[in-house]
């Protein structure tokens, strides 16, 4: 017995586990890795609820962010909207229309465009144009419409209430 | 606990069903994952927290069969 523990190489000596194990090792360290990645799922699910939350409890500032009067027809202005980060475009397609989005792209977040002569919003990046009735994807790889910025017109003041994620029965 | 008719091979496959279980439920967990982060971004808000639950359940899951792998062995 002990002439056969001999011949056997110096580090499955120092090894701690016999070979009749091994299988159950690398079986248990792979259930151990596989059971870890469940967990980083549950805490990526758990993240996304925890800002929901968040962003449930986040009040939108009601501002003036144009006069009614300063943009032509067919013609656009750019603000900031709900932050100073959060850029946005506004247009005015007819006489009395105006209207609001989220100037990020829902693809790769490049910032969309008017295109007056095809009266909607186009990403120059790849191609994704939006409605500018409701900002719903008209073409192009976004699979998301753009926020909308519910706007209110008060006297000669067009004034952003709040931001719509979606579309309405949607 | 170990069985009286328990053999290396019977354990083997035993462990075996139980690894294939979880990743199974790491598949529905990554789809779950991907779909509650798409109708989160889309602004549908209300299936957050299914999405959350059913998860945290398939991380129990998870768990408990990695303790009955480590049991399966250590018998």
């Amino acid at each position: 017995m002990k002439s056969e523990r001999s011949r056997e190489p110096l580090w499955r000596e120092e090894f701690s586990i016999f070979q009749a194990d091994e299988r159950y090792v690398s079986r248990r360290q792979l259930t151990k890795f596989l059971t870890l990645t469940s967990l980083a799922m549950f805490a990526g699910n758990f993240w996304i609820l925890v800002k929901s939350w968040i962003r449930a409890g986040v009040s939108y500032p009601v501002r003036t962010v144009a006069q009614a009067e300063e943009i032509p027809v067919g013609g656009v202005k750019l603000f900031e909207y709900p932050g100073p980060q959060d850029q946005c475009i506004l247009l005015r397609p007819s006489e009395n229309s105006y209207v609001a989005y989220s100037q990020k792209c829902t693809h790769l977040s490049c910032a969309v465009f008017y295109s007056a002569q095809n009266r909607r919003l186009e990403c120059p990046c790849h191609q994704g144009y939006f409605s500018i009735e409701d900002g719903s994807v008209l073409q192009g790889p976004p699979t998301r419409p753009l926020p909308k910025v519910i706007l209110e017109r008060r006297g000669a003041e067009l004034v952003a209430i709040r931001v719509q994620e979606s579309p309405e029965g949607r | 606990m170990r069985q009286p008719n328990s053999t290396p091979t019977r354990r083997l496959t035993a462990i075996d069903g139980a690894m294939a279980l979880i990743v199974l439920l790491l598949i529905v967990q990554m789809w779950l994952l991907s779909a509650t982060l798409d109708a989160y971004l889309a602004g549908h808000t209300e299936v957050v927290l299914p999405g959350a639950l059913i998860s945290g359940a398939c991380f129990l899951g998870c768990g408990a069969l990695y303790l009955f792998v480590v049991r399966l062995e250590t018998a």
